[in-house]
């Protein structure tokens, strides 16, 4: 394998007794979409954080790109790094524009070359750039989410990490932003790794699949392969309730296309 | 009544100016400290709960006395900062003021600051570092800028609260809108105290809304209105402070008045007098009976009126009463080798503390004399002024008659004579210059066993000012040429309630009984 773009090793991560993360190690490939499903508390996105130093583990290495998180500046690093948020995290004193600009702006880009990437990044994530000037209050749910990733996406980042980006959207708008993202995942070749309780989002839009519970790794592996793989029955049964919607869904509406 | 409307509006552009020039200054100030201190207290749980608590309790200091406190610690300052660098600096006026405003104007900003602060959804600020943001510009792009509206509500109150607080800042020698509310309050100026009211409330009104229209912009992220509010207030300020330009040049003399009509007047004749030598005046009225001994001392004031007995009393510490003649020639050796200060002499009147009743009252109870009041006193109510009663002659008195009075009260004197002619007091302790002793008819009691020490008014001089011939040329024939009947004719043209006099006019016309012969 070549140099992964994300290696953990050995993390472990205490919040007074409770131990969110349990000495997880874990490599993730260049180009690799990884989602990482879990139960409330698993330690999911304790995980997510310790990557762009969010969370600072209480033992073991994280490396991005073959750099020891450790040793950069956690400002300068995460510049490099794309974080879209749950809920939203847009600043709300600021505008769309302003939100996406933020960390070109802070890289100390030029005006003429950050409104480009303005419009740019508003016809990537498919929305009107009369936008760029509302505050996001003005804005629905699902055009929201959509300004966190093209504000994710500003600093043309390698690596993307996505906390739970689509849970609080409804079915349709989740699926249609799930669809278009895995598409620009493809398109600009990033690195993802997405934080999602859902098993089904987690099926659809995910070529590796890691299951965490109470912070260790229970499962990692192709969607296809999972279920073949593991013993754990409250995996298989998380991995199954998917198969088994989607079976009851195809009695219910009668389809059978 | 127009007459004195007028005078208050010939007031208005200096009083106006330093009110503005305080208040702002002050709140400048409490601005840039607070400020600092909240984020602080909204970062670290440990400092909050001293900062806060440090702020609340300041606030529960009356602000007249945390004015006051002010100025005995920065008159130790200053007279350390003599002893090691060879300057001083002014213990009274201006500075006082600033930092007992400042201090008072810091719990609301503190408050606010720490608690919006705080308020910032904790999502907020994670995103600001996840987008790569350092402490210092998560701060000033995403804290400050979401916590500003509420950190604006906290200076308009703040601001509300200094302006009025302004008003007090007069009593320790800074001229402010409470000049009115003073002077008006000691010579019975109702015009006067009102219009100061006024003033200020006016004041206060318009800094809150300028200062609500830019937490208004930045409540409602429109900059415009922010620019607009900053942009008036900044306007405001200059154009109040503006008149005070021509003030800033330093007055040749500087006359101080304790707060009573018969120390305005007299001030007012000082000043008639230095102008027509052709010299510069500028006064500081309504100081405290401690603080214009020591001010005069420090050369903070150059001249002004005290009494022989008070100083004799207060500043020697002495209990004996020598007579009228031996107070005063070694009170002038005594001040002289103690302070520098220099006894231009005696004016020719007493004004002596005098235990004064209604003559009805008088007559029914058979009291002529302090001695006969000590036995009628178990029935009786003394009233007195703010300070009497906690003054060593009150003790000195009181010891020499034992009297034991059933209650006493304190009055402003103004009120002190309403309550003797209204009955709530049955005895006062007047002053024997006083115009109101003639115009009601009261009686003064004798005091047999001369326990009151002699007050002849006396000019004093500040020790800088020891060998300034110009200042003594144009004192020195006013010694011995005021009689008390003069002096008591000026005190009720101020004090009277109908036709009142200013003190500027109760001047002239003194000076015209006066036989000076240019």
């Amino acid at each position: 394998m070549a140099q992964p773009a994300i290696e953990l090793s050995g993390v472990e991560k205490r919040y007074g007794a409770h131990a969110a993360l349990a000495g997880v190690s874990l490599a993730v490939g260049v180009g690799e979409f990884t989602a990482l499903v879990g139960g409330s508390g698993s330690g999911k996105t304790t995980l997510l954080k310790t990557i762009n130093r969010l969370v600072v583990p209480d033992a073991g290495a994280v490396r991005v790109m073959g750099e020891d998180v450790a040793a950069v500046e956690p400002p300068v690093l995460r510049r490099r790094i794309g974080y879209v948020f749950q809920e939203t995290g847009l600043f709300p004193h600021l505008t769309v524009g302003e939100n996406i600009a933020i960390t070109p702006r802070l890289l100390g880009w030029d005006k003429a070359r950050i409104s480009a990437r303005i419009d740019a990044l508003l016809d990537l994530v498919a929305l009107p750039r009369g936008v760029a000037t509302r505050a996001p209050a003005e804005l629905s749910g699902g055009q929201r989410q959509r300004v966190g990733v093209a504000r994710a996406l500003a600093a043309e980042p390698a690596l993307m990490l996505m906390d739970e980006p689509f849970g609080a959207l409804d079915p349709l708008t989740r699926d249609a932003l799930g669809t278009d993202y895995r598409a620009l995942h493809d398109r600009l070749g990033l690195t993802t790794v997405m934080v999602t309780h859902d098993m089904a989002e987690a099926v659809l839009l995910a070529d590796r699949i890691v299951v965490l519970k109470d912070g260790r790794i229970v499962a990692d592996g192709k969607p296809g392969d999972l279920i073949a793989n593991t013993r754990d029955p409250d995996v298989r049964a998380l991995l199954e309730a998917p198969k088994r919607q989607a079976e009851r869904l195809r009695e219910r509406l009668g389809g059978g296309a | 009544m127009n007459g004195r409307l007028d005078a208050a509006f010939a007031l208005l552009p200096e009083y106006l100016g330093w009110h503005v020039l305080l208040s702002a200054s002050a709140l400048g100030l409490g601005v840039a400290i607070s400020l600092p201190l909240a984020i602080a207290a909204a970062r670290s749980p440990r400092l909050r709960w001293p900062l806060l608590a440090g702020a609340s309790l300041i606030q529960t200091i009356p602000s007249l006395a945390l004015l006051a406190l002010f100025y005995p610690l920065l008159l130790a300052l200053s007279s350390l900062a003599r002893q090691a660098t060879g300057h001083g600096f002014s213990a009274l006026g201006f500075l006082p003021s600033l930092l007992a405003l400042t201090l008072y104007s810091m719990l609301p900003i503190l408050r606010n600051g720490a608690a919006a602060i705080l308020g910032i959804d904790p999502a907020v600020r994670e995103a600001a570092d996840g987008v790569g943001m350092t402490a210092r510009q998560r701060l000033f792009q995403v804290e400050l800028p979401l916590a500003a509206p509420v950190i604006m509500a906290g200076v308009r109150t703040a601001a509300v609260w200094t302006i009025g607080a302004a008003t007090l800042s007069t009593p320790v020698g800074q001229t402010s809108l409470g000049n009115y509310i003073f002077a008006g309050l000691q010579t019975e100026n109702w015009v006067f105290v009102l219009f100061g009211c006024a003033a200020s409330a006016v004041l206060a009104l318009i800094a809150d809304q300028l200062l609500g229209l830019m937490e208004a912009g930045a409540r409602t992220r429109k900059p415009v209105l922010a620019v607009v509010g900053a942009v008036g207030l900044v306007a405001g300020i200059a154009l109040a402070v503006s008149p005070l330009a021509g003030f800033g040049k330093p007055a040749a003399y500087t006359i101080g008045a304790k707060n009573f009509s018969e120390q305005y007047i007299l001030a007012e004749v000082i000043a008639g007098r230095l102008q027509a030598a052709g010299a510069e005046v500028r006064r500081k009225e309504d100081l405290g009976s401690a603080v214009a001994y020591r001010a005069l001392a420090a050369g903070e004031i150059d001249v002004y009126v005290d009494y022989s007995g008070t100083l004799w009393s207060n500043v020697l510490g002495r209990k004996d009463n020598p007579g009228r003649a031996e107070v005063l020639k070694q009170l002038t050796a005594e001040l002289k080798r103690r302070d520098g200060v220099v006894v231009l002499g005696s004016l020719g009147f007493e004004n002596a503390y005098a235990f004064v009743m209604r003559p009805d009252r008088a007559q029914a109870l058979g009291v002529a004399s302090l001695a006969d009041l000590a036995r009628e006193a178990p029935k009786l109510t003394l009233g007195s002024d703010l300070e009497f009663l906690s003054r060593p002659e009150w003790k000195a008195v009181d010891t020499a008659y034992g009297f034991g009075f059933k209650t006493k009260k304190s009055y402003q004197p103004t009120f002190m004579y309403r309550a003797l002619s209204g009955g709530e007091a049955d005895v006062i302790s007047a002053f024997s210059s006083d115009g109101r002793i003639a115009a009601d008819g009261l009686i003064v009691l004798t005091d047999p066993k001369a326990a009151i020490p002699p007050y002849d008014a006396v000019v004093l001089i500040a020790p800088k000012r020891a060998g300034d011939r110009r200042l003594l040329g144009a004192l020195s024939p006013l010694i011995g040429k005021v009689s008390v009947e003069a002096m008591r004719a000026a005190n009720y043209s101020v004090d009277r309630d109908q036709a009142k006099a200013s003190p500027a006019e109760a001047a002239r016309a003194l000076e015209e009984r006066m036989p000076l012969g240019k």
